[in-house]
């Protein structure tokens, strides 16, 4: 994972709520097999439109996204991550998420900061006059800065501690694996495998 | 204290619990399709690691297939390498794999009841957010991430902080005429689109315990549209007649064991909610969605609503935006909306009932001319059962192509797919903007709405056919 420690850069306001996954990636771009590339593709729809934000030269290079409420609902697709990752943001803003949306975000070191919506419509309202605000988001102090703006923000401890340190998931699982190997054997027999019924072996 | 069915699943899974951090959950099933997980198996290899139970992951191919000359090559490069890399993955990782053309084969979310593999008070994962509709079993399944998918694929367990309990309680009986799917279109444009969110739902009620097992799963596969990460609901004797005989059901005396723990995953009387939403089954009526989210639905005897009279103005701001998407203007009636196109399938409505409720609006009468019906059912058995009781004649007859296993029109990465400005009654579980294609719109209905409105041309539901 990549650590997520303090970063500051310019912030593009998306004033729109409910933005789906199918919005963020639409899925005919989806079957691309690598992470790479997705950026490309960010709000690929929407962008048709010259006045969406993202075509705004003065938002092009910001590395903060301000969203409205529900951003990211929908589906489980991870690439509509690796889509604002490839653009180059580190972070969104918004008051609520979709829950598996916050959690591929994580993974990937795309911190979903949870700020009230008094404070997005702030951000919006200055970033909108002066797109070249710097906005800071430190994690260490769960707290977002910009020009007038003190936000203190909560995030889950251990995703936070995960974040900072960039720790692979994975691997804090297997330093457990006795534990799993302890719960294989007392799980249920009769539990089913995947096997096909009457054939024993993998074809 | 009593506990609710599922924090009893949730406990019986734990690996590992301490304090600060999130419960190691043990996965009892981990589904795989080609869409979402090569980029998993990339990691997985590059990190020099393995999948720990390929005995308890099933592959299959859903999402990009074609679903009528199957046969053919997929012309789609990117499409067809990844369903390439999906054979090549499970080939390499030892991993069970239902392929395109296979008698078994289907969308993910309706093979795994199909096969008796979603079983009562199992966890069950898929790189899909709609392996919610597995908790019909009294499971508790959920959508996962990439990250997620590689995750399970190493260790077969995912940490994960407990959710919050939900209850939705639906009395009374589903009048004639009203579906499982008009039910929770209902629930999710009252609670909205994050009703449910950071908790598991319970569906419980005279209402739900009266549904068979495949409406069940309709209720169960939406309650991601609800926000919510899981829907359950506590398993019975409808769910035990499902599951007898099913090629992965336990048999003989295991059977009996199982049913018996079965019968105790069921929330305790005194198990407490974090929340709670009550309503009437009897009072409900064919629902549409008009919007281009599933919340943004209302009565098919309704009209298309005016902006201004919603309460906030985030509300009304979407409400516009969704109009304007959707070409509607306030007050217009839905059943005067015509259609382009109807779509019946999706891992909402693919089933064999769901067939048989649009074979039977549209036995005896015809498609209207200009409409495009399409039909794909989920899996390649219920295509193949579909054929045995002769309802292929009658989709033939009314000019409804009936075509093979797949996502199809839902997700709309394949071949099929609206072109833009065209409308949909589809039985999707999404209507967002550009779902089933760039610039379609979509009205999210049922079975039986969408076989009416093929005949109509318009919005209908099967009564307005009589007569």
């Amino acid at each position: 994972m990549r650590p997520f420690t303090v970063h500051t850069g310019t912030a593009a306001p998306l004033r729109r709520s409910n933005v789906d996954t199918d919005q963020i990636i639409p899925v005919r771009f989806l079957t691309r097999s690598t992470i790479a590339g997705y950026g490309e593709n960010l709000f690929n729809d929407w962008r048709d439109d010259p006045d969406f934000v993202l075509n705004d030269p003065r938002h092009s290079a910001a590395t903060i996204l301000v969203a409205g409420t529900d951003f990211g609902t929908g589906s489980s697709r991870e690439s509509a991550v690796w889509a604002l990752t490839g653009w180059g943001f580190r972070a969104v803003i918004a008051p609520r998420y979709g829950d598996i949306f916050r959690g591929n975000a994580i993974e990937n070191g795309l911190l979903p900061v949870i700020a009230p919506q008094a404070c997005v419509e702030a951000l919006w309202d200055l970033v909108d006059a002066q797109p070249d605000t710097p906005v800071t988001v430190d994690l260490e102090q769960c707290e977002v800065r910009a020009q007038g703006i003190h936000q203190p923000f909560e995030v889950d401890p251990d995703d936070r501690t995960r974040l900072l340190q960039g720790l692979d998931n994975i691997a804090l699982t297997l330093a457990h694996a006795a534990d799993i190997t302890a719960y294989e054997q007392r799980r249920r027999p009769a539990l089913p495998t995947t096997r096909r019924p009457g054939e024993g072996a993998v074809r | 204290m009593g506990k609710t069915l599922a924090t009893k699943v949730w406990e019986s899974h734990v690996v590992r619990a301490a304090q600060g951090e999130p419960d190691l959950l043990y996965i009892d099933l981990h589904m795989l399709h080609e869409l979402n997980t090569p980029v998993a198996f990339d990691q997985l290899r590059a990190s020099g690691r393995t999948v720990r139970r390929p005995d308890l992951t099933l592959g299959t191919e859903d999402h990009n297939t074609p679903t009528q000359d199957i046969r053919k090559r997929i012309e789609d490069h990117a499409a067809r390498h990844q369903v390439d890399l999906m054979r090549a993955n499970c080939a390499e990782f030892g991993i069970e794999h239902y392929r395109l053309g296979e008698d078994q084969q289907g969308i993910v979310h309706i093979i795994g009841p199909e096969l008796g593999l979603a079983q009562p008070g199992m966890t069950i994962v898929c790189c899909d957010s709609h392996t919610t509709t597995q908790g019909a079993f009294g499971a508790l399944a959920f959508g996962i991430g990439t990250s997620q998918v590689e995750h399970v694929l190493a260790t077969q367990t995912l940490p994960l902080h407990p959710l919050k309990n939900m209850r939705v309680h639906v009395d009374g009986v589903l009048p004639a005429g009203v579906s499982a799917k008009d039910l929770i279109l209902a629930l999710i444009s009252r609670i909205g689109t994050a009703g449910g969110q950071g908790h598991i739902i319970e569906y419980t009620g005279p209402a739900i315990e009266a549904l068979s097992m495949e409406a069940r799963m309709t209720v169960c596969n939406m309650t991601v549209e609800a926000g919510s990460r899981a829907g359950m609901i506590a398993p019975d004797e409808t769910t035990f007649d499902y599951l007898r005989g099913r090629p992965h059901a336990p048999t003989g005396a295991d059977w009996d064991t199982e049913v018996a723990y079965w019968r105790t995953l069921r929330s305790d009387p005194d198990a407490l909610f974090d929340k709670e939403v009550r309503f009437d089954g009897s009072a409900l009526t064919p629902f549409v969605s008009w919007g281009t989210n599933p919340a943004q639905s209302t009565g098919l005897d309704g009209t298309v609503p005016d902006p201004d009279c919603f309460a906030t103005e985030e509300e009304r701001v979407a409400a516009r935006r969704a109009l304007a998407y959707m070409d509607l203007t306030p007050g217009t009636a839905l059943r005067d909306i015509p259609v382009d196109a109807v779509f019946i399938g999706s891992c909402t409505n693919s089933r064999i009932e769901d067939l048989r409720a649009a074979a039977e609006v549209l036995r005896g009468r015809r498609v209207k001319d200009g409409v495009e019906a399409v039909l794909v059912p989920g899996s390649e058995t219920v295509r193949n059962q579909a054929i045995e009781e002769g309802l292929d004649r009658v989709f033939e007859e009314a000019g409804m192509q009936l075509r093979h296993a797949g996502c199809s029109m839902c997700a709309a990465v394949n071949e099929d797919r609206l072109r833009a400005g065209q409308r949909a009654a589809s039985t999707n579980n999404r209507n967002y903007e550009g779902r089933q294609g760039k610039g379609s719109r979509t009205h999210i209905v049922s079975p039986a709405v969408a076989a009416a409105t093929a005949v109509a041309g318009r919005l209908a539901a099967p009564a307005d056919l009589e007569g």
